[in-house]
């Protein structure tokens, strides 16, 4: 994809075989031929100003300045964003930041359109939105689109033909989508891809209730500088899964980060019964850091904000450490949690090198390394593949039987259905 | 951050003047009050400066707040210069090292209304300098190298996301259990945490700019024209004639003192 785009870097960064040519020239050397939307939302905003931001491309191709804003006009309608040109970007929303990359691509007039798994990290709303905004850029830009994705139903409507690379190199499938699903979708679906109707298994939760209440809050306020809600009343008991829904911006976050004790209600509280607090104060958030480690458990959002060492095995006792548990005791509880979460391999690796499942897997693993009461998880399936998928819905499917109590924010609707007791939409 | 780096448009004279007069104006009068220290030429310039701050384009209120540090930095920088400055005249005080004389009192006085004579008017332009028009201006009027000058306005508007990440990494210590102690070792941890993240966001960042083209070997627009006319010659000569004046009129009473003389 990188290589198509003429942005893989020199022969110092890799090595390069083969030759690949755009319109017979390299691609470093036709700029603006290819157009390129990547992953993350964030990464890919370059300027303040909605307009200025499109504009960025074609300044760069030198395009006259009274042509560059017909362009930028056009583009923005294209893509169906309908914002001022002085609309700060930073106020975009995921989806809408998406489909403002797909402008600035679509204002250089490119012949080929590069996607790199543009709705990974977007939720429901924002998928459809860049789904509806590539759909009609297709149709009138006439451009050549090559998609990159794992969710294979995004864009099953759009693709005329679907490319199936081998692991190892080369090409495993290529052809129309129904020849090459049909071909290809079991064996796909094992490796992870999402294909359609290879649903991934969904665990049969027990779902024996009766566990006493860990948690609650009444008209709880929520937020960091200024209330983002207020009134919120929630409660969290063990043995249950409650899942945080809501639109992006919603605070979802923030309830989870203030129901985790690391955050500060603005107003109300958040407190422990006595089962929780076992002896403690019951309000978490004056808890030692060191005490939320057996009664409240977070896994953040981003798996990278959490590492804390150089290795898997070293992260994993970090947790236990801090408990001052006896050196012998960790060692086997580390062994369990590293094969249960198919990290034994890895035990050395620097977090950091994981792939996207792997550092999933290993955040949740560090938190499960002390055995919390309670478990927050902040969009756990968020980018993740079928089979991590699978897995981690199994994994908290078996803890939460056990007695765990789960309080999940997240836009993942199968994932709510497969493990959730309650939805708490905000 | 949004504030900083999209400033509110108004529509008083000043926001139509290009960041590159600022730039120029807060420098020839910077420059203009840094040749002498004495307590003439620095109270000339804040005099008129202040009837200027009335057409700054800012509120009261926002002028008090953002230009607080320099009213709290001025009289400490002075009380400093008071207790521990060169010595000369009468002595009023002794005590250790500190030492105020009428010398040293004058000397702070002078520091005071120089720190405020060159620190409120650079504040106050700049607050209605918007990050992308300077870079305009000083791509396409100055000439600078495009290259850096995007690059530095577009890695500006990483430093919002570093801050989230900040309050993400320090929330996240908390909750792995290590937040209670050690705060030198794990405030440097987190440093270090950040300096990855920001490369790999850096690197990120520079990725999509190439997507787009930036640095093809053609002569780049810009989209934004980046106009210096009248109006911002005559911010500069404003900038110009208030340093000129505040030489004078110190030259004439007798109190200008080159410095280092």
């Amino acid at each position: 994809m990188a290589a198509l785009a003429g942005v893989l870097g020199g022969g110092e960064e890799g090595e390069a075989t083969g030759e690949l040519l755009l319109d017979g020239v390299s691609p470093a050397r036709s700029r603006g031929r290819v157009g390129l939307v990547l992953q993350d939302p964030d990464s890919q905003v370059i300027l303040a100003r909605v307009g200025d931001d499109v504009a960025f491309g074609c300044e760069n191709l030198g395009v006259p300045r009274n042509e560059i804003w017909s362009r930028v006009f056009s583009a923005l309608e294209a893509v169906g964003l309908d914002v001022s040109l002085d609309h700060p970007t930073s106020q975009l929303s995921g989806g809408q930041k998406q489909r403002l990359a797909l402008a600035g691509v679509l204002a250089m007039q490119p012949g080929l359109l590069l996607l790199d798994e543009p709705t990974a990290n977007l939720d429901a709303a924002g998928i459809t939105e860049v789904q509806d905004a590539v759909a009609r850029v297709a149709e009138t830009s006439g451009a050549t689109l090559v998609v990159v994705e794992h969710r294979v139903d995004v864009w099953l409507p759009l693709v005329d033909r679907v490319i199936v690379l081998a692991a190892g190199g080369g090409v495993l499938a290529d052809g129309t989508p129904t020849d090459v699903l049909a071909q290809q979708g079991r064996h796909l679906a094992t490796q992870g891809v999402w294909v359609p109707g290879f649903a991934p298994q969904r665990p049969n939760r027990i779902r024996a209730h009766g566990g006493g209440q860990l948690l609650a809050a009444e008209s709880l306020g929520i937020g960091r500088s200024n209330i983002l809600r207020d009134s919120l009343s929630i409660s969290v008991s063990a043995g249950e899964a409650v899942a945080v829904t809501g639109p992006n911006g919603a605070g979802k976050s923030t309830l989870g980060l203030t129901l985790a004790g690391l955050l500060p209600p603005c107003s109300g509280a958040v407190v422990a019964r006595a089962e929780l607090a076992r002896g403690l104060a019951p309000h978490p958030i004056r808890w030692k850091s060191r005490d939320l480690l057996t009664r409240i458990g977070t896994v953040f959002q981003d798996p990278e904000h959490q590492f804390l060492s150089s290795t898997v095995r070293a992260e994993l006792e970090i947790g236990p450490r801090a408990l001052r548990l006896p050196e012998a005791g960790i060692v086997p509880i580390i062994d369990n949690l590293l094969s249960r979460l198919r990290l034994d391999h890895l035990a050395e690796a620097n977090p950091f090198t994981l792939s996207g499942g792997e550092k999933r897997r290993l955040s949740v693993a560090t938190v499960l390394a002390t055995a919390p009461q309670i478990l927050v998880l902040d969009e756990p399936t968020f980018g993740q593949d079928s089979r991590t998928w699978t897995e981690l819905v199994a994994l908290l499917a078996t803890l939460i039987d056990d007695g765990s109590a789960v309080v999940a924010i997240t836009h993942d609707a199968d994932f709510v259905a497969a493990l959730a007791d309650r939805e708490f939409a905000l | 951050m949004t504030d900083l780096l999209t400033p509110t448009r108004g529509t008083q004279a000043i926001y139509r003047i290009n960041p590159v007069a600022k730039l120029g104006a807060a420098f020839l009068l910077g420059t203009c009050l840094i040749l002498s220290i004495d307590w003439v030429s620095a109270s000339v310039a804040l005099v008129l400066e202040c009837v200027l701050f009335l057409f700054a384009g800012l509120s009261p209120r926002r002028f008090w707040l953002r230009t607080l540090p320099v009213w709290v930095a001025a009289p400490l920088t002075a009380v400093t210069i008071a207790l521990y400055g060169q010595t000369s005249g009468e002595v009023y005080f002794e005590f250790l090292f500190a030492r105020i004389s009428e010398g040293s009192l004058e000397l702070a006085l002078a520091t005071l209304l120089r720190v405020l004579a060159i620190g409120l008017p650079s504040i106050v332009l700049f607050l209605t300098v918007d990050p992308t028009d300077l870079a305009d201006g000083l791509a396409q009027v100055l000439h600078l190298p495009a290259r850096f000058v995007l690059g530095a306005l577009a890695a500006l508007r990483l430093v919002g996301l570093f801050i989230d990440d900040w309050r993400s990494l320090e929330l996240a210590r908390r909750a792995r259990g290590v937040g209670d102690s050690g705060r030198v070792r794990r405030i440097a941890g987190q440093a270090f945490a950040l300096l990855v993240l920001s490369i790999r966001r850096g690197s990120k960042l520079a990725t999509a700019m190439e997507a787009r083209a930036f640095g093809a070997p053609v002569t780049r627009t810009w989209a934004r024209e980046s106009r210096f006319g009248a109006g911002d010659w005559a911010l500069i000569g404003l900038g110009a004639l208030i340093g000129a004046a505040a030489i004078t009129a110190s030259v004439i009473t007798g109190s200008w003192n080159f410095i280092g003389t």
